[in-house]
């Protein structure tokens, strides 16, 4: 298919280098430099999609991040994303795009039928009709809703692109390549400050790209090029196009989306496919232009509607005319300028001016042309159902309410102006009240809250020449006070043509009889009846006429719409704008991949994997690992065709038979040196440490204010002033962070300090009744014996040249040890315990077989320690000391704390000694009685114990003291289990503990 | 995200910390006699400001020291910045 609509020659696309692409199934041609929009409206394609509510037929009605309708669900190497502007996306080889929210098809769209049922859905009519019958939420409205009135489809696959996050820091910040953001950043660039320059645009330039001006003897364009060129030069100015600022956050954080890759038909190899760079700027410099404004007339979202500055843009960057017969819709002299293009390549425009008699040099230009000009002429309403095919158009009175006789005129487009909203959007993101400015009908800027400064355009500074002069001075001031250089620019002369005062007006009223839809916000069909009604219905706030008549509220944030909201609204309620005032602008402005927000913590990426020094042994030995917070860890060593309940059973049983050996690297280890460290131990944990001898370890538990258990572990006194605290693998960075707490900000006198050690040591837990028989050949030349190193002893021991610890603990309740060499000795120590462990039968044990140990002897973990329970529920109130005061003793006394009937750990088994209990049942009296039946307890922890063979669990259970020999059920509605149980005590293998001692 | 002064290693980004809550509760000393609402008060009551506020944070992923940090809870402007030890004027 010929281009049709792209005229011979200009515009900055690169005719040598043609690409296809396809659109809805149809194969078109473009050019390398067009965007899918300009592309398709070369090809005579102006129908893309469907509008959100009612259906109706859309086109496109800007030429970048405004545009409202044409969104599409674009297809690259492979992959979908949905909701992607046509008039951001670049052109590639093989691009293929489809419309959304049509169903079935583009040019035959059921839900169309919206569009004539008009009564089925004014503004409210969600919350309205949708309330009743809740049945039919999820069977009819819901489903249909989605179907017809969704936007894209997001893919279901596993996303193969890559995603970046960079952190930066600069001096200044510009957001916006247009005259003002090139200006300030060569200057403060020439000052040695540290630039960043952001262009959401793939060229550089902004309106410099498709106005009619002269800087220093050069065209717009050249002198933007220049100056581009030259700052791509210096070593302390990064510029980056495809890079849209989308958030200004506290302190001066800005957060900006770079699109490296999706102008290219693949990713290239090694690079992602968007970068977020989070950026810390001393100074910002917000020089995000402005968006052009339109007039509301009747049907103004037939296709073929657009504004006239993208008519321009299309012409003057794509070559493409957006039709043969335009007509041009403007209440101010931005519309001559489209007026002129058009004129220039020898289309012939017919204007129309709501403005009775403007004057200015442009609009002498535009009549010395010949350009047909109506004055104090409106557009009634836009003709046609796919495409424009004529207009609607009168005479309208001084006044603007009173329309003349109306006449049809044909043409194929309608270029609409209503003058200019600066784009204010990051100035209001960064905390900036913005104020209204008469002069120009829309808000700019106010007082800065943040180190940030809006110029040109953005602040409603719409001459070029006072733009580039606060532009330089601005750049200039700002990087003077950051890098003392005061570098003299000379700021260029500069040819531009003056305007006149644009009309105010903006909304063509209803010819008598009519009821033309006229829309406010084109992407979520909010009409001027609709916000009409909110007000009827006694909606006031603006923020409350926007969620109830969703206006402003779609992916494009109401870019065209917010300001001619506010007029509307203020003209009913009588109300000048500012009285009324926006609504809130928050981040992104504009819509930012998931993929790039969430960056590479995808997958195993998502947190990190930290692993013992023997890790690669366990590999090695068919081991199968679990999460245990960051850590992975062996949860059993697979044999055969084992499942993890054979294997940890097998596991367990062969350390309560002959011995064991687990990897406990993963434990938190904290050094503590210093005169007061018993001190701190003592007022740390609940149980007396002032005594504990060196050579000794001691088992203590430890809590917070509020008396809830934090944690507990073993401390060893390594020597007179040196301790080494071990906790659970879980809290260790928390009980690290308590200590330095209370070291720091409560008890500064103590001299003690804290550091962790939890990488310098590797653990390996030697358990089983052939412990001691294994140690002693690990060891040769220490004295293992029970009277040489008794239980909670602790010696330094010789391993065949290293170093080691040797603490006699035990977690299984067995005979055991823990021994520590320095972490690169860790695989030596293992494969040596492996090696000589094997004439006692030792097996490797995982975390399976250790929760199996630890659950029979009543051993507490975390899932006892969970955040809820005191000692007493942990039968561990004998570690609590009555003497001595410590971290949460006060709470102790609370009455809840001391209630007769305060829960306590209990063992569980079931009746039938079959049926395994799932973790988290609930504990009740009465399985028939009605719901919510009364909770006594919970599951905390299941295994099958190995010493007698059948289920044991263990519970927290109400008045658990109490409750031994007790017959109960334990209740698990999410597995459908009801299981008899008996109420035991959790000390159910060696309840004397004779074992560690032995 | 906030950009924390922090006393001993300078301008850090919120990331690199952890908040720690009210800096201006003090804990009653140990062994000493204390009332259930001077305790309540202690472990449980905040006023939960809207404005100036003096906050702990610490820089878990630098210095590893408490901090006291004088914040706006509204605005999130920070004002001044303490070493644990330091007075607060
Ligand atoms: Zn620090």
């Amino acid at each position: 298919m010929t281009q049709a609509f792209r005229i011979e020659n200009g515009g900055l696309i690169n005719r040598d280098k043609k690409l296809s692409f396809k659109f809805n199934g149809k194969t078109y041609l473009g050019y390398e430099g067009d965007t899918l929009a300009s592309a398709l409206l070369a090809n005579g394609v102006h129908l893309v999609g469907r509008s959100f509510k009612y259906h109706r037929p859309r086109g496109f009605f800007g030429a970048g991040v405004d545009e409202p309708y044409a969104v599409v669900q674009l297809y690259r190497n492979g992959e979908t994303e949905p909701n992607i502007k046509a008039t951001e996306q670049e052109l590639f080889e093989g691009l293929e795009a489809k419309s959304v929210n049509c169903w079935p098809s583009v040019n035959f769209d059921i839900g169309a039928i919206n569009n004539f049922l008009k009564i089925f859905l004014p503004a409210g009519f969600y919350y309205k009709t949708f309330m009743w019958p809740k049945s039919f939420w999820y069977r009819i409205y819901e489903p249909f809703i989605r179907k017809a009135a969704g936007l894209g489809v997001a893919s279901t696959k596993h996303d193969k692109e890559r995603y970046e996050h960079k952190y930066e820091y600069c001096d200044l910040l510009i957001a916006g390549s247009g005259p003002s953001g090139l200006a300030s950043a060569y200057a403060a660039a020439k000052n040695g400050a540290k630039v960043i320059l952001a262009e959401d645009k793939p060229r550089f330039g902004g309106s410099l790209l498709t106005s009619d001006v002269n800087i220093g003897n050069q065209s717009g364009k050249d002198w933007a090029d220049g100056i581009i060129a030259e700052l791509k030069t210096m070593p302390n100015v990064v510029v980056k196009n495809r890079s849209q600022i989308f958030g200004y956050y506290d302190h001066n954080m800005l957060v900006m989306s770079e699109k490296v890759s999706d102008h290219l038909p693949s990713t290239k190899k090694y690079h992602p496919n968007k970068r977020l760079w989070y950026i810390r700027a001393k100074e910002v410099l917000i020089s995000s232009g402005s968006i052009e404004r339109p007039i509301v007339f009747g049907n103004n979202d037939t296709p073929g509607v657009m504004l006239s500055s993208a008519a321009k843009e299309y012409l003057k960057v794509y070559g493409v005319l957006v039709g043969r017969k335009p007509l041009i819709f403007t209440n101010n002299d931005s519309g001559y300028e489209t007026a002129i293009e058009f004129k220039k390549h020898g289309v012939d425009p017919f204007l129309l001016d709501s403005r009775k008699k403007p004057e200015s040099e442009i609009i002498d230009e535009a009549k010395n042309l010949g350009i047909n000009i109506k004055n104090s002429y409106v557009v009634v309403a836009a003709q046609g159902y796919k495409k424009v095919k004529s207009a609607d158009i009168a005479n309208i009175s001084e006044d603007k309410k009173q329309l003349g006789k109306i006449e049809n005129i044909q043409c194929d487009c309608i270029c609409v102006s209503g003058f200019w909203t600066p784009t204010i959007h990051l100035a209001s993101q960064s905390g900036n009240k913005t104020k209204f400015k008469e002069e120009i009908d829309a808000f700019v800027p106010g007082q800065s809250k943040q180190n940030e400064i809006t110029l040109g355009a953005a602040n409603g500074v719409f001459s070029l020449e006072e733009t580039l002069k606060t532009s330089f001075k601005a750049g200039s001031e700002l990087s003077k006070k950051i890098t003392e250089n005061d570098n003299e620019i000379a700021i260029p002369n500069v040819v531009e043509k003056k305007s006149s005062q644009h009309d105010k007006f903006w909304c063509v009223p209803l010819p008598k009889g009519k009821n033309y839809k006229r829309f406010l916000d084109f992407q979520n069909d909010v009409s001027v009846s609709d916000i009409e009604i909110a007000l009827r219905e006694g909606y006031r706030s603006i923020e409350h006429v926007k969620r109830y008549t969703t206006l402003g509220m779609a992916t494009d944030q109401g870019k065209t719409s917010n300001l001619n909201g506010l007029q509307l609204v203020s003209e009913i309620e009588n109300k000048v704008v500012p009285a009324v005032g926006h609504t809130t602008f928050r981040p992104p402005y504009t819509p930012v991949s998931i993929g790039a927000i969430v960056g590479r913590e995808v997958g195993k990426h998502s947190k990190p994997s930290r692993k013992s020094p023997m890790h690669s042994w366990h590999e090695k030995n068919n081991a199968v690992f679990v999460d245990a917070g960051v850590w992975l860890r062996p949860r059993y060593y697979k044999r055969g065709n084992e499942n993890l309940f054979e294997g940890s059973k097998r596991e367990a049983k062969n350390v309560r038979k002959n011995v064991g050996v687990c990897d406990v690297t993963t434990l938190g280890k904290i050094d503590i040196k210093g005169p007061d460290a018993a001190e701190l131990l003592n007022r740390v944990y609940t149980n007396a440490w002032l005594k504990l001898p060196v050579g000794k370890a001691r088992y203590g538990v430890m809590l917070r204010e509020d008396g809830i258990v934090m944690d507990d572990g073993t401390t060893t006194r390594i020597s007179e002033n040196h301790y080494h605290m071990t906790t659970t693998t879980a809290q260790a960075a928390n009980v690290l962070s308590h200590l330095e707490y209370y070291l720091q900000l409560v008890w500064p006198e103590l001299n003690v300090n804290v550091v962790s050690t939890t990488e310098q040591w590797a653990g390996a837990a030697i358990a089983g009744p052939k412990s001691r028989d294994l140690l002693q050949k690990l060891f040769p030349n220490s004295d293992v014996s029970n009277d040489g190193l008794p239980f909670m002893g602790y010696m330094e021991g010789d391993l065949f040249g290293v170093k080691a610890r040797i603490f006699r603990i035990s977690f299984s309740g067995e005979l055991a040890y823990e021994v520590n060499v320095e972490s690169d000795y860790g695989n030596f120590m293992w494969e040596k315990i492996m090696e000589i462990g094997e004439e006692f039968n030792i097996q490797p044990y995982g975390t399976e077989a250790l929760s199996t140990l630890r659950i029979e002897m009543g051993h507490v973990a975390g899932s006892e320690l969970d955040g809820r329970t005191i000692p007493f529920d942990n039968a561990l109130e004998g570690l609590v000391s009555k003497k001595k005061d410590f971290i949460g003793k006060r709470s102790l006394q609370r009455s809840a704390f001391i209630a007769e009937d305060r829960q306590r750990i209990v063992g569980v088994v079931p009746l039938d000694k079959q049926t395994s209990i799932p973790e988290g049942s609930h504990l009740v009296k009465d399985d028939k009685a009605q719901l919510p039946n009364p909770k006594l307890g919970h599951i905390s922890a299941s295994c099958w114990s190995v010493e007698y063979d059948n289920p044991f669990s263990l519970a927290i259970l109400k008045d658990g003291k109490n409750m031994i020999g007790q017959k109960l059920f334990a209740m698990s509605p999410l597995k459908n289990k009801v299981i008899p149980v008996e109420i035991v005590s959790s000390h159910y293998v060696d309840p004397k503990g004779e074992r560690v001692r032995s | 995200m906030l950009y924390i002064n922090c006393p001993h290693c300078g301008m850090r980004s919120q990331n690199e910390f952890s908040y720690g809550g009210d800096a201006s509760v003090k804990r009653p000393e140990l062994n000493k006699e204390v009332s259930d609402q001077e305790w309540d008060n202690f472990v449980y009551n905040r006023k939960s400001l809207r404005g100036k506020h003096l906050e702990l944070w610490q820089h878990i992923s630098g210095c590893r020291q408490w901090i006291k940090v004088e914040r706006d809870t509204a605005t999130h402007e920070i004002f001044r910045t303490f070493k644990a030890d330091e007075e607060v004027a």
